[in-house]
């Protein structure tokens, strides 16, 4: 391990994010196997409340995006960004400030969320002053971040900041005007917008969550983790540039494919899907620049789990945003709007990009957080396992139904009129979102290893006194 | 921060050294498509089908009072149902807090699409003039349950009641929660009185009347009581005619 990096570099507050987003991989994973469940067996709906599936699936999407996204997202860029340039993050105060502001708002959202207090948009459902303390935490975040580049001791400003920046602000900009609302009581409020235009603004910020938070960021992770973890130069610098751009640029307009054929104004509907399209270019720009990361040096992949992570999240990215494009073309829209592909697609984004490239880069942040070797490579190996499994089970399930769903919907019989009933299209998805349920549920064990092997890590480094001499060691001048 | 060794070359690496310049330029690049899709919806008269089709929207909001209540506790309305689309009274305003407290919209759409099947299953596709007054819409984006666009009308109250309390014993397959509580549950008239005061102040036509008298409409309700009213009157307000093309 390089000497003095610890005297030099803040590491306490990425190390409490990295544990924080492994606690709300499981915790968010197990929300989502429940719901799911719900799907498949309704009596789990328990008649509560507090337990209905309207009320815990914004529990579910919350935590994933933003409890385990936002941890990982908060430790991986604190750390890339003094890492790349060199020096310590700007203000530690403001670091801490950052960490238990936003683990104050989850808890808000875990408490608040199955009380029934919601804004009723999707992605975008916690009250007014939740959504106010998300502002302040997200711009000191944000502001820290910049005042460390600010200072840094390269001349350039490397690739992944270039990414985690273009997050920052998109994110600024979609949280804050989606957010727009008339407080009617402490936990109640009104968007300020209605109809169409609320429509437009919300899947501004719905597509946009996905195309900043959830890629943006997360090929800012992949910018510095994939070419360290594989020890080897990034494959094209000039790539990086155009598609960096493109990304900037596109991803915004792509919100309004979630609306075709709805009363928004099909000008609209249709500019998305045409730019939706033409983003297959720079969203592959990514994935390839990742993937070509690794040429002359396949073998790695045989031996090295964590690569393996990082490598299987760049082909479900590449499978997920050419998927992305192809159900944006208007005809296929139309089959696959409103059915479960829409949340195969989500997932093989979410579990198989997002979470891939989150879990690689976790395990390579252990061993350099905690100056030790990782608990078992075995569990990784299995973990690896347990998470691709689950992902194409979970999708798979998603596809034959949604498609099978949205067939049945148009299906006529000889006498031209509907062939089934919507609650016939219920029933035969049974099995799919058994089979779903039980996808997530091997992905979420393979979570459950996850947490008990990097547990068992910081374990070890602490019997073993690892992190202890790593900060007796003094900072180079 | 150090400086380049070789001479700045070209207007990427210019950002490349230097934060600010980045930061700017990217927040100017991210701001264009929201801009471009977003601002010319409050703007183009076409967006609203109601500004070449006036007869969709109630000609009297904001100006008649919805509903009036006398001392012995009868309604006498001023908008009839098909009159067009008005702001919701305050018994179904509470049902569709129901509603979004519940997330219902996580399962059901309230957007028909313009086609056949569509239309044969749920009725005529939507329209924008539709939810002209809802903060927030809900459209939705899923239908694990089927489009409530025009729910209104299609089932008895009591067929509502029974579902929400127990959605099996109508439905057997229906995988739907049930929602016993909402039994139990009181509609607060000073609340939804706030309520309806919030919305007035980003636009909702409400007249003064419509807001007073809102005690007296939700006065013994529960929250059963509101949201099967609310589900009532979804899709009912405007009358659509077949032989009108209301959007290209």
């Amino acid at each position: 391990m390089d000497a003095g990096l610890e005297q030099k570099y803040n590491f306490d507050v990425v190390r409490w994010f990295t544990i924080m987003a492994v606690v709300y991989l499981v915790v968010g994973a197990l929300v989502g196997v429940w719901i799911a469940s719900q799907l498949a067996w309704p009596i789990l709906n328990f008649d509560s409340p507090y337990l209905s599936f309207g009320r815990l699936r914004p529990v579910h999407t919350n935590a994933v995006i933003f409890a385990f996204g936002g941890s990982v997202l908060m430790a991986t860029a604190f750390y890339t960004v003094q890492r790349t340039c060199g020096v310590r993050l700007w203000s530690d105060k403001l670091a801490w400030f950052v960490f238990w502001g936003w683990n104050a708002i989850i808890v808000l959202a875990v408490i608040t969320l199955p009380l029934g207090f919601t804004q009723a948009k999707e992605y975008a459902e916690l009250e007014w002053p939740i959504d106010i303390l998300i502002a302040v935490v997200w711009l000191a975040f944000s502001f820290n971040f910049i005042m460390t580049i600010a200072n840094r001791k390269t001349p350039h400003i490397y690739v992944s900041n270039w990414f985690f920046l273009g997050m920052m602000v998109m994110i600024t900009y979609l949280h804050v005007v989606n957010s727009l609302a008339i407080p009617v009581g402490l936990f109640k409020s009104y968007s300020v917008f209605s109809g169409v235009q609320d429509a437009m603004i919300q899947w501004w910020w719905g597509h946009n969550a996905v195309g900043f938070y959830l890629t943006a960021g997360f090929l800012g992770i992949m910018y510095y983790f994939v070419p360290k973890q594989a020890n080897r130069p990034i494959y094209s610098y000039r790539l990086s540039v155009i598609h960096f751009w493109a990304l900037m640029f596109g991803y915004v307009w792509l919100g309004a494919h979630h609306l075709q054929y709805t009363a928004l104004p099909d000008w609209a509907g249709s500019l998305g899907a045409a730019v939706s399209l033409a983003m297959i270019i720079p969203s592959w720009g990514g994935a390839v620049n990742g993937m070509m990361t690794l040429s002359g040096a396949w073998d790695k992949l045989r031996t090295d789990y964590v690569l393996r992570f990082l490598i299987m999240a760049l082909a479900f990215y590449a499978m997920s945003t050419f998927e992305g494009p192809v159900m944006s073309l208007k005809t296929v829209n139309a089959l696959s709007h409103y059915t479960d592909w829409t949340v195969g697609h989500v997932h093989s984004g979410a579990l198989g990009w997002v979470a891939g490239i989150s879990i690689g880069a976790i395990y390579h942040l252990m061993t350099r957080l905690w100056h030790t070797e990782m608990y078992s490579e075995k569990l990784v190996n299995f973990h690896f396992w347990a998470a691709t499994i689950g992902t194409v089970v979970y999708i798979v399930a998603m596809w034959v139904a949604g498609i099978m769903q949205g067939l049945m919907w148009r299906a006529y019989d000889e006498f031209g009129t509907l062939a089934y009933t919507f609650v016939e299209s219920v029933d035969a998805l049974h099995p799919y979102y058994a089979m779903r349920a039980i996808g997530g549920m091997i992905f979420l064990f393979g979570a459950i290893v996850m947490l008990f092997n990097i547990l068992m890590t910081v374990r070890k480094s602490v019997s073993e006194g690892s992190l202890n001499k790593a900060r007796a060691v003094p900072a180079a001048a | 921060m150090a400086e380049p060794k070789t001479k700045v070359k070209g207007f990427q690496e210019w950002m490349e050294v230097r934060i600010w310049g980045l930061v700017t330029v990217t927040a100017v690049v991210l701001s264009i498509g929201g801009l471009v899709e977003i601002v010319p919806l409050f703007y183009m008269k076409n967006t609203m089908e109601h500004n070449k089709h006036p007869e969709l929207v109630w000609a009297k909001a904001g100006v008649d009072p919805i509903v009036a209540v006398n001392d012995a506790g009868a309604l006498s309305w001023n908008w009839k149902a098909g009159e067009g689309v008005r702001p919701y009274t305050a018994l179904e305003l509470a049902g569709r807090d129901v509603y979004t407290r519940e997330g219902c919209y996580t399962c059901h759409s309230q957007m028909i699409r313009p086609f056949r099947d569509e239309k044969e299953r749920y009725g005529h596709y939507s329209l924008a003039s539709e939810s002209v007054f809802d903060h927030p819409f809900q459209w939705g984006s899923k239908r694990t349950g089927p489009d409530l666009a025009r729910v209104g009308g299609k089932y008895s109250d009591e067929w509502q009641r029974v579902h929400l309390r127990q959605p099996k014993s109508v439905v057997p397959e229906s995988l739907m929660p049930a929602y016993p509580w909402l039994d139990k549950a009181r509609v607060d008239g000073a609340k939804i009185q706030r309520h309806m005061k919030g919305l007035k102040s980003i636009g909702v036509p409400y007249t003064d009347a419509d807001i007073e008298v809102a005690p007296k409409l939700v006065e013994g309700k529960t929250e059963m009581d509101a949201i099967v009213t609310y589900l009532q009157v979804l899709g009912t307000m405007a009358t659509l005619d077949e032989n009108k093309v209301y959007r290209e």
